[in-house]
């Protein structure tokens, strides 16, 4: 079987940090995995060699069976990526911004897609609008869109719905749910919210100092550790002996 | 009043300017640059005071040649800042395009942004000055090119150093060429240098470009040695620029600054 992506033996040192320790995981087709831990564990380490933006100590990572150090330019085609984080150009239009992504990823018809993805995610009453000019649940459906103009095989998300109402947060959500199945998407989330990732991810890991610790489904985590919930799991693993 | 938040303000901008050496010399560069440039130009017209016929005509078609330079230089920075500005930076490098399509992309941008500046101040000096730096004819357009070659190569040298240092390099980006103008020679000839100076500075194309500019102003003689020589020094930065800049790249992918250069 050919895993979108397989992680293997992946590690990332700086000079005076061990970022992240030789982990291993794959991800498979239609699948959301949940990446799992606290500020400063490695998961944005992970996510940027994963995308080719920061190369590994040692380890590779694997996208269709390719190694992304070796065709990076060639994989970030199938790939995409939102984090709140990064934002787009607030002096252009939605309009503008979603033609010149559009345009770097080599897509055909770009206005078609942008019709398309305007239709799906709402923008089109502020398509026109500059990007600086909108409200942050606008913002983050624009970055949603950014990141599917190239119709990715691959997403990564990195807290796709940090600091959204729960409106806009349920619509991102059913909307990352809908698209893993129709587009046979495979999606990294990597958030800090329990309930979304629990409603999403078929499979979760767990990092902590650099480390996968744990891993499984969301209700065998539960279950492994004798909690009631995600969030007691995550209290668990990620509290030291001494702390309360 | 509080002694300990007054300190605590100090020591907030004293932690920033000592753990950064762009931002250190940013501080001492620019009155020195400035003091050095001035006090060659006032040197020169006190010693040379015949040199120039058409003294005028001379500093304005220089001042429309340097600020060309300047524009083509500081465009290509601007494009890269305004990426790390509006924090797009990572966005655009884990879009699929390579290196030498980013910098064909700025060259091309940059360029277009200088003609944007430069044909206004070309069309007023005439009616205002009654000078046109179209009378340096055909040698003009090898002029502009080898300046905006330049302009380009210092644009990847301060690029590389955005890519490698974050936007703690931002002051060098503004004032680059600023370190380089007394050297360059844009306003009087070589020889004011001190020998010293004229050496490091025969190493520059600017040299050969702004004397070539002022041979055709002042002798109406054209030296096709210093265009020749100021293209093959050209070749050579603008290889050493491009290196450098991919480089820096593959230093930023080690080092972590495309995901956080915006912070």
């Amino acid at each position: 079987m050919q895993y979108p992506i397989v992680v293997k033996n992946l590690s990332k040192n700086y000079s005076n940090k061990v970022a992240v320790k030789n982990i291993n995981f794959k991800i498979t087709k239609n699948e959301i995995l949940g990446l799992l831990g606290p500020n400063g564990c490695g998961k944005t380490t992970t996510i940027a060699m994963m995308l080719g933006l920061l190369k590994p100590t040692n380890g590779i990572v694997l996208i269709d069976g390719e190694d992304i150090e070796k065709n990076r330019i060639q994989l970030l085609h199938k790939m995409n990526f939102i984090s709140p984080y990064i934002e787009l150009p607030k002096k252009l239009t939605v309009k503008e911004n979603l033609i010149v992504y559009g345009k770097l990823y080599g897509v055909k018809k770009v206005l078609l897609r942008i019709d398309y993805l305007s239709d799906k995610l709402r923008l089109t009453e502020f398509l026109n609008k500059k990007t600086g000019e909108l409200s942050s649940g606008q913002k983050n459906r624009v970055s949603l869109a950014k990141a599917l103009i190239n119709d990715p095989k691959i997403l990564f998300l990195d807290e796709p719905t940090a600091s959204l109402d729960p409106e806009t947060g349920d619509f991102v959500r059913t909307f990352i749910e809908k698209l893993s199945k129709e587009r046979e998407m495979s999606i990294l989330l990597a958030s800090h919210n329990m309930d979304e990732v629990k409603r999403l991810c078929k499979n979760v890991l767990m990092m902590k100092d650099g480390l996968l610790i744990d891993r499984g489904t969301p209700n065998e985590l539960i279950k492994k550790h004798g909690k009631i919930n995600l969030e007691e799991v995550f209290l668990k693993l990620n509290r030291t002996s001494n702390e309360f | 009043m509080s002694f300990n938040r007054i300190y605590g303000l100090f020591l907030r901008h004293f932690f920033l300017i000592k753990s950064s050496l762009p931002r250190i010399l940013d501080l001492i560069y620019w009155p020195t640059i400035q003091i050095i440039l001035w006090g060659f130009i006032s040197l020169f017209f006190s010693t040379y005071s015949n040199y120039y016929n058409n003294t005028l005509g001379v500093i304005l078609t220089c001042a429309i040649l340097y600020d060309f330079l300047f524009r083509s230089s500081i465009s290509f920075n601007m494009l890269f800042l305004e990426e790390i500005w509006s924090r797009n930076f990572t966005n655009l490098f884990i879009a699929p395009m390579r290196i030498s399509e980013i910098i064909i992309s700025l060259v091309i941008t940059a360029l277009i942004r200088t003609l944007i500046g430069l044909v206004p101040a070309i069309l007023i000096t005439s009616p205002l000055f009654g000078i046109s730096i179209l009378n340096l004819g055909i040698p003009l357009l090898f002029l502009f090119l080898s300046l905006y070659i330049f302009g380009i190569t210092l644009g990847l040298f301060v690029s590389s150093g955005l890519l490698r240092y974050g936007p703690a390099f931002e002051n060098i980006a503004w004032s680059s060429l600023f370190l380089l103008a007394p050297l360059g020679c844009i306003y009087y000839p070589i020889e004011i240098l001190p020998d010293m100076l004229q050496t490091m500075a025969k190493a520059l194309p600017l040299v050969y470009i702004f004397e070539e500019a002022r041979s055709i102003l002042v002798n109406q003689y054209v030296n096709y040695s210093n265009i020749k020589n100021a293209f093959v020094l050209n070749i050579f930065y603008l290889f050493i620029g491009i290196t450098l800049f991919y480089y820096s790249f593959r230093q930023a992918r080690k080092k972590g600054s495309l995901i956080n250069i915006g912070e």
